[in-house]
């Protein structure tokens, strides 16, 4: 096994693993889900069809309204949430909402875009507290 | 980051849990964008819809509300933007007892903890609008790219949890838009095209937030020949920060921070993209729909002027609505109020259509009502709207008052 530590800002919530799912699209906790089943339901997103829940999501950033602040509360306390939120950048209202929920959530990563550093299936460790992410990969994947 | 003595109070819990939970929830955010310390606030103003709160949300403001008195109630002039549900048509509507009843839970709760229920998203029209240099912590995007841009004011996009924290404490975390180093232009536009209608104020707001792209460029546009008044940067504003997540613009000769291109940009360091005819007749393209049968012609997001409602029945007076096409008004109490004092209301309902008051027909539970009405085709002059509702199942037309008023009469998008 390989490990890779990827730096980041300090993030929200607290620390978690689990298996990354990745995509270099962007995030609306409004429109891109059908929160209920816990799937990307809109058909024009990349992950449409595959669920989030228990993932570690990796998008390029966040779109939607001050509405979205509330719904990673509401998914979470339903337990049809992802485990983390990864960014390159967010905006105030998903971290805000991140805060409230009390959900792992990182962007600004120091080594480039994690839309390309992140695979989906990867294992991945956050702990935004330290603003550090590790994956963990097959050495046969990583090309060595 | 920094706390002042009272913080440290607050964080200890020393004034109650509410204001406990509400500084700390700010700590977490103001760490996360490196905010120094807090800025005092002097009005905040929350988003927080049945549908997006969910039960969880309103139990959340239901164990806030249950706090004692001097605990739970808000520090600073607290404000509400649009519920879902309009009690008095709700059933018209063919939204559910069950929608109604979570809606009056929150209504509960808000006023147990102090906050006015305004129900509007033109508070800036309305209510008390915030001056240059004052410092809000303003829910709803089309609230705060107005404030900011049209009035100077400082806000960020404020989510509902944090809108309640910054009421509870009357301050917020000091990054984003409170920092003026944060307000300078980052992309530039010239328009060669004059807006007319409101709906191409909005288009032009489209067409600039989706190429600015996120929360952190601040557009600025040359080229605008007219004076625009209150409702042109209304509908620019809302549909902005609908496309791109834009929280502030500045517009040259118009907007109170921008008298001048290089009071906000280096112009040689910042090269100008032309929008033309072309961009805007591409952007209305997007929406089709011409010569199709009409389901509903809605005009909302943002909530309606009293001059827009004024505009509105004389477009209305004396007609009748096709029987298979509906329209909707949505306004703010206020302004409802005095439209049906003047005579407004009562001259556009003639014609069929329906007022509705202190809702937004996007976050009312949409598709559920699309769903019961049969309606699929939407027509509205909001390009805000008409971003939006896609996602809710509909197939959006957007074009100027006029023609939406003469589609809902003959039944088909003319």
């Amino acid at each position: 096994m390989a490990t890779i530590k990827l730096k980041c800002h300090v993030g929200v919530g607290p620390e978690v693993s689990g298996e990354a799912l990745v995509t270099d699209d962007n995030f609306s906790a409004r429109y891109d889900l059908d929160r209920i089943k816990g799937i990307f339901s809109r058909p024009q997103h990349k992950l449409a069809g595959k669920s989030y829940v228990d993932k570690i999501m990796v998008f390029n950033t966040a779109k939607g309204g001050v509405a979205s602040a509330w719904m990673l509360y509401e998914m979470k306390s339903r337990g049809v949430a992802p485990k983390a939120i990864l960014f390159n950048s967010v905006n105030p209202i998903l971290a805000q909402g991140a805060a409230l929920a009390d959900m792992a959530m990182c962007d600004r990563f120091a080594d480039g875009d994690v839309t390309q550093l992140i695979r989906s299936g990867d294992r991945v460790t956050v702990n935004p507290e330290q603003g550090l992410v590790t994956i963990t990969r097959d050495r046969t994947e990583t090309g060595r | 980051m920094k706390l002042n003595d009272e913080e440290q109070a607050m964080l200890n819990g020393e004034l109650g849990e509410p204001r406990r939970w509400a500084i700390e929830h700010m700590m977490r955010v103001g760490r996360f964008f490196d905010a120094p310390d807090f800025v005092e606030v002097t009005q905040a103003h929350i988003m927080a819809d049945t549908e997006s709160l969910g039960e969880a949300g309103v139990e959340f403001l239901e164990r806030m509300a249950a706090c004692p008195e001097h605990e739970r109630r808000v520090r600073i002039p607290m404000i509400t933007d649009p519920r879902g549900i309009d009690f008095c048509h709700y059933k018209r509507l063919r939204q559910t007892d069950a929608m109604a009843a979570l809606e009056q839970r929150t209504i509960d709760a808000f006023e147990a903890l102090g906050i006015m229920m305004t129900n509007t998203c033109i508070n800036y029209q309305t209510i008390m609008p915030p001056v240059r240099g004052e410092h809000l912590a303003f829910g709803d995007t089309g609230v705060v790219i107005y404030c900011n841009s049209v009035l100077g004011a400082y806000s960020n996009f404020e989510g509902g949890p944090s809108s309640l924290a910054a009421g509870l404490t009357g301050r917020t975390p000091r990054y984003g838009l409170h920092l003026d180093r944060n307000r300078r232009a980052t992309k530039r536009f010239r328009v060669t095209c004059q807006p007319q209608y409101l709906s191409d104020w909005g288009a032009l707001g489209g067409i600039v937030g989706a190429r600015a792209g996120s929360y952190w460029e601040v557009p600025v546009i040359e080229g605008i020949e007219a004076s625009p008044g209150s409702d042109e940067m209304k509908h620019m504003g809302a549909a902005m920060a609908s496309f791109g997540s834009v929280p502030l613009f500045h517009l040259v000769g118009v907007t109170p921070e921008a008298p001048t291109l290089e009071a906000v940009c280096d112009p040689a360091a910042l090269a100008a993209a032309t929008i033309g005819e072309t961009d805007f007749a591409a952007f209305f393209a997007r929406y089709g729909g011409k010569g199709e049968k009409v389901d509903v012609v809605v005009f909302s997001a943002p909530q309606l002027s009293l001059l827009e409602m004024q505009s509105l029945a004389a477009l209305l007076d004396g007609k009748k609505l096709h029987q298979d096409t509906d329209l909707l008004a949505v306004t703010s109490p206020v302004v409802a109020a005095d439209a049906r004092r003047m005579g407004f209301v009562e001259r556009i309902e003639a014609s069929g259509a329906l007022v509705l008051e202190g809702m937004c027909f996007y976050q009312s539970y949409a598709r559920e009502m699309g769903e019961a009405n049969g309606w699929k085709r939407l027509l509205t002059n909001s390009a805000k709207l008409a971003n939006i509702i896609g996602g809710y199942g509909y197939e959006p037309t957007l074009s100027n008052m006029k023609n939406c008023v003469a589609s809902a009469i003959a039944g088909e998008i003319v």
